[in-house]
């Protein structure tokens, strides 16, 4: 049988290696499940001006240390899995490049205000919790098909979803409720990322369940328990801007803004 | 079942230093705003509690008056009355901030993303705030030393 392609070898035979550069990741290792022992490994990765560091992180588990505990998934900031702290600030391995951020050493860390798994994985039902309670979906009586009737499709005039559209870029990163101060204290608050998709919701006028949610964030530890530290809207890779968000709500909440 | 240790950041969340390096002048403002919101409720209490040796006579009120003629007195009110400005002026701007005013306009965004919720006009409101109270400060200072 004729060999189309070329044979793996070949093709590794022909893998230019022009990387004169390295890195030294430390990466937080932890195993909640077996005991509370922390501790940082070092490792020395090749790299390129365009590496990630979710690059550097699956370099390491290919030729280091296959043991290494790491969720990513899309590799292009779309599936928001590969959350985590990155020198000290939370982002996504995939959508940072090692060369932006000028140090020699990486070092990388499971996200604040989340139970860790292992290593870099963190449990993030908290955050789903909040977001389904928060009804992340049009509400409403009338079926889009609706044959009497004669409804198809619920309108929409472009000027309206310009009011709600930038929150719908959320990827549930949950890189927002990790820098949150709030967070960090009060176990039961809702959180930045559920208040701006309460906010999305809420600002689409084909939704009629407003005073739905309103039950859920209009109590202590909804959307009053934020203080406006802004630090959500400085880490959110798709430009979501919760802080704005719930900033929004409130003046509407408070009956100021429409 | 993973354990929840860990799952909260606790006080460290608030009072990390790094933190304000990589989040801005705004954490600041939010972390001085929490540390003077406490240490007033702190003197209000002590201040409620010195004024109360009026009741016990002259001498007993004049002895507690004494406390703050000191000057570690001195600088202690210079302290509240920082404490006072900057929280009253960061109050300001957060109201104006919580009833969605100042923040930007919800659009669509476009990389590379910028919050229009942290901007120039809040970040000047904020250092307005931290100069007002070091003004306040040294005049009361002045006042009080001279």
């Amino acid at each position: 049988m004729a060999t189309i392609h070329p044979k793996l070898s070949d093709e590794l035979s022909q893998t230019v290696v022009s990387s004169t550069k390295s890195v030294k990741i430390k990466i937080k290792r932890s195993n909640p499940n077996v005991n509370s022992e922390q501790k940082f490994d070092d490792f020395v990765v090749p790299i390129e001006k365009w590496t990630t560091v979710l690059d550097v992180l699956l370099d390491v588990k290919s030729h280091l240390d296959h043991s290494v505990g790491v969720r990513y998934s899309c590799r292009q900031a779309s599936c928001g899995s590969c959350g985590m702290k990155i020198n000290g600030k939370p982002g996504l391995a995939c959508f940072t490049k090692i060369s932006e951020l000028d140090s020699d050493t990486v070092t990388v860390e499971p996200m604040d205000n989340y139970p860790v798994v292992r290593d870099l994985a963190v449990n993030m039902d908290r955050m789903i919790n909040n977001h389904k309670k928060v009804m992340p979906y049009v509400i409403r009586e009338d079926s889009e098909i609706d044959a009497e009737s004669g409804i198809r499709e619920f309108l929409q005039s472009p000027e309206n979803v310009e009011k709600y559209i930038q929150f719908s870029s959320c990827i549930k990163c949950g890189l927002c409720n990790s820098a949150c101060p709030t967070m960090s204290m009060d176990k039961t608050f809702v959180g930045p990322q559920a208040l701006a998709q309460a906010y999305r919701y809420i600002a689409d006028d084909r939704d009629k369940g407003k005073n739905k949610r309103l039950k859920v964030i209009d109590e202590s530890h909804g959307i009053w328990r934020c203080h406006f530290a802004g630090s959500c809207s400085q880490v959110c890779p798709k430009g979501v801007d919760p802080a704005m968000g719930i900033q929004l709500l409130r003046g509407y909440l408070l009956g100021i803004r429409d | 079942m993973e354990r929840e240790t860990g799952a909260r950041e606790g006080l460290k969340g608030w009072l990390n230093p790094s933190k304000i390096g990589k989040f801005g002048i705004e954490r600041l403002a939010w972390l001085l705003m929490r540390l003077t919101g406490l240490g007033l409720l702190a003197y209000f209490i002590g201040h409620i509690y010195e004024t109360s040796h009026i009741l016990d006579g002259k001498a007993v009120w004049d002895k507690s008056l004494e406390m703050t003629q000191t000057t570690e007195g001195h600088l202690f009110l210079a302290l509240v009355i920082g404490m006072c400005v900057f929280h009253t002026g960061n109050g300001i701007r957060l109201m104006i901030a919580q009833m969605g005013y100042g923040i930007g306009k919800a659009e669509r965004p476009d990389y590379p993303y910028k919050p229009q919720s942290i901007n120039m006009k809040g970040k000047a409101c904020i250092y307005a705030t931290l100069g007002m109270a070091a003004l306040a400060m040294w005049y009361g200072m002045a006042v009080m030393f001279a």
